[in-house]
């Protein structure tokens, strides 16, 4: 909407010099416009490829935020643990607000392990999809009280154990960042992406 | 609450339609001067004040806390107000070292500052912002409020930059199909978002009605999603990562999710369905025969609102709600229906229309079509409203 000989002159010119023009130029063209004719998306057409605003990034410094797995098991860290060491964690850290065999669902954090696939009741045997996900979340938000205060071996240990409470790995598993990607959930089959999409039927 | 206080100044009789006599205390510390004519009142000050006679306050539990819509106006929330929910509480984070890194399939790798995203070019935007497990009506208790049974919703003017802006910023690469939101408080919240959504009208904001974000809306900035779940519009944010898939967090796969029928799990339903709520009058209100005005708001995830209907006869008949302009894309619409009240019991409800000509459904509809077990998330049913003869309004639950 801004006139062609308006954009050539602002091309070059800094960010502040692009808004001056920008608004005398809309004056002129649109008067009293109303509302509804200005979107809340910005005439990108004046606007230069960047704005060279931020700085570079550092492998670094990207190395001490990218804390998240993915199910392929990227980002997951060296290290692992046994189902052996995860209960003694578990028991140690844990039976405070999961409960002691973690069964238990009138507890402060809920119940994490599933007594059986087809219950209702959501656990990690019945309802989540990935594996992975339970080592990232582990390490980044529990135990609730001191988040983020657990070894990376720890946190194998502890999601070891709870896959072996839920019945989907033996007692003798060794989990790490190979063997975790590859345990398959018995819940992962269930989910599918969302079908609403608006219009009279309901979903 | 007033009466039987011990520090009551003064006793008012008033006249009610029910020809009956009702004592209202008033407390002594709330009364001012006989005639505000005749005393000079408060200087001018630094910070303004709600009146001492008002008393709006958010419920808080464990882990939220709900907007009183039955004491609103307008379509405004007040900042103070504004509901909360979060998963590791509310952070401290200080500007000065607040950054936000965009990283992984992008061509430059980018650290911005606020002071950085303050400086690109800005855009505001009235939305509401709703929490998708927004429906505690299912039960037998009816004092409930339209807080209690939907008060995680409210609506702010935001400001911040588009993200889309960033996203060429940093030159985000043709096959990103996903990036995923972290936050930094104690839950490093996460949450995967498609990229079509960055470049379609997210936001990543630092401003809510015209001040700094409030601390428990994600200060000092959050990505904000226009229409979707609030959950995914993480708050204290510090990282946006490219990738090509979704990432699986906790919250879109144990969490954030709603079994359907078949045993299947429905994932990713980000939009939130229209929904209309009457906030007046409504439980713990109590009204009088004669003209009202039935009021309430409706929005929609998927556009505007296109029309509200209002039922006083307990679902029979229907009547279009006059809706207060503007009416906004993705917003809090306020709604009003005139009605006299003759004084017998009856049940009142309001159902919405969005832009894409769905309908509000009943709680019965939203089960037929998801399941029993369905949860909480996504409920969005129409809400009714029990007039008692005596003028007490109560909730009315479905099933
Ligand atoms: C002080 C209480 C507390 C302690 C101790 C605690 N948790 Fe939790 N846990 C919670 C709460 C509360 C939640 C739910 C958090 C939320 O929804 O935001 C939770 C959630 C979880 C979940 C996700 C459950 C789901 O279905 O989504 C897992 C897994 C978990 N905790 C594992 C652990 C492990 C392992 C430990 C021990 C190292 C632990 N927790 C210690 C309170 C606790």
């Amino acid at each position: 909407m801004i006139p062609k000989t308006a954009c050539l002159k602002i091309l070059g010119a800094g960010l502040t010099g692009f808004l001056l023009v920008a608004v005398q130029a809309s004056d002129q063209a649109w008067g009293n416009s109303p509302v509804s004719e200005q979107s809340v998306k910005p005439d990108t057409l004046g606007w230069p490829a960047r704005f060279g605003l931020g700085r570079p990034a550092t492998a670094k410094e990207i190395a001490v935020v990218d804390i998240d797995v993915w199910p392929d098991g990227t980002g997951l860290p060296a290290g692992s643990g046994t189902v052996s060491a995860g209960k003694a964690l578990y028991t140690a850290q844990c039976t405070v607000c999961h409960g002691a065999t973690g069964t238990e669902s009138a507890t402060l954090g809920g119940r994490l392990v599933a007594t059986s696939l087809t219950g209702r009741e959501k656990a990690i045997g019945n309802y989540w999809p990935y594996a992975t996900t339970l080592f990232d979340y582990i390490r980044r938000a529990m135990p609730l009280t001191a988040p983020g205060s657990l070894s990376n071996d720890e946190v194998y240990s502890l999601t070891a154990f709870l896959l072996q409470a839920n019945q989907i790995i033996d007692s003798t598993v060794v989990i790490n960042a190979k063997t975790l990607p590859k345990v398959v959930m018995p819940a992962q089959k269930f989910f599918v992406p969302d079908d609403r999409k608006g219009g009279r039927e309901i979903r | 609450m007033l009466l039987g206080g011990a520090a009551t100044a003064a006793v008012a009789i008033t006249q009610t339609s029910f020809a009956k006599a009702v004592q209202i205390g008033i407390p002594e510390k709330a009364f001012g001067p006989d005639d505000p004519t005749k005393v000079p009142g408060a200087p001018p000050g630094e910070l303004g004040t709600r009146s001492k006679f008002e008393k709006l306050l958010k419920s808080p539990s464990e882990i939220s806390s709900r907007t009183p819509l039955q004491d609103l106006y307008g379509i405004i929330t007040p900042a103070d107000l504004h509901f909360e929910r979060h998963h590791g509480g509310v952070p401290v984070i200080d500007p000065a070292k607040y950054e936000l890194v965009i990283h992984g399939m992008v061509d430059k790798p980018t650290v911005f500052t606020l002071a950085d995203l303050k400086r690109f070019p800005s855009v505001s935007r009235i939305c509401f912002l709703e929490c998708s497990g927004n429906y505690r009506g299912r039960g037998t208790n009816q004092k409930l409020s339209p807080q209690d049974i939907c008060g995680l919703t409210s609506q702010s003017e935001w400001t911040g930059v588009l993200l889309s802006t960033l996203f060429r910023e940093v030159g985000v690469q043709p096959k990103a199909t996903w990036f995923l939101a972290e936050g930094s408080d104690a839950a490093v919240m996460t949450r995967s978002v498609p990229v079509s959504k960055g470049f379609d009208d997210a936001m990543i904001v630092y401003a809510q009605n015209g001040e700094p974000l409030r601390p428990e809306q994600g200060y000092p900035a959050r990505l904000f999603l226009p229409g979707w779940e609030g959950n995914a519009s993480v708050k204290w944010l510090r990282r946006l990562e490219l990738a090509d898939q979704p990432f699986m967090t906790r919250e879109e796969t144990s969490k954030y999710t709603e079994p359907i029928r078949n045993g299947k799990i429905r994932q990713f339903s980000f939009t939130i369905d229209a929904r209309s709520v009457i906030t007046y009058p409504t439980y713990p209100a109590t009204i009088q025969k004669g003209w009202l005005e039935i009021r309430g708001l409706a929005w929609s995830g998927r556009g505007k609102v296109r029309q509200v209907e209002v039922s006083t006869d307990n679902g029979k008949t229907w009547h279009l709600a006059q809706l207060q302009g503007p009416v906004l894309d993705k917003a809090h619409t306020r709604f009003r229906y005139l009605w006299q009240w003759n004084g017998s019991e009856t049940v009142i409800m309001s159902r919405v229309i969005d832009e894409t000509d769905y309908l509000q459904p009943t709680l019965r509809e939203l089960l037929t079509a998801r399941g029993a077990d369905t949860g909480g998330y996504h409920l969005n049913p129409i809400t009714a409203w029990e007039v008692k003869p005596n003028g007490q309004v109560l909730f009315r639950p479905e099933v």
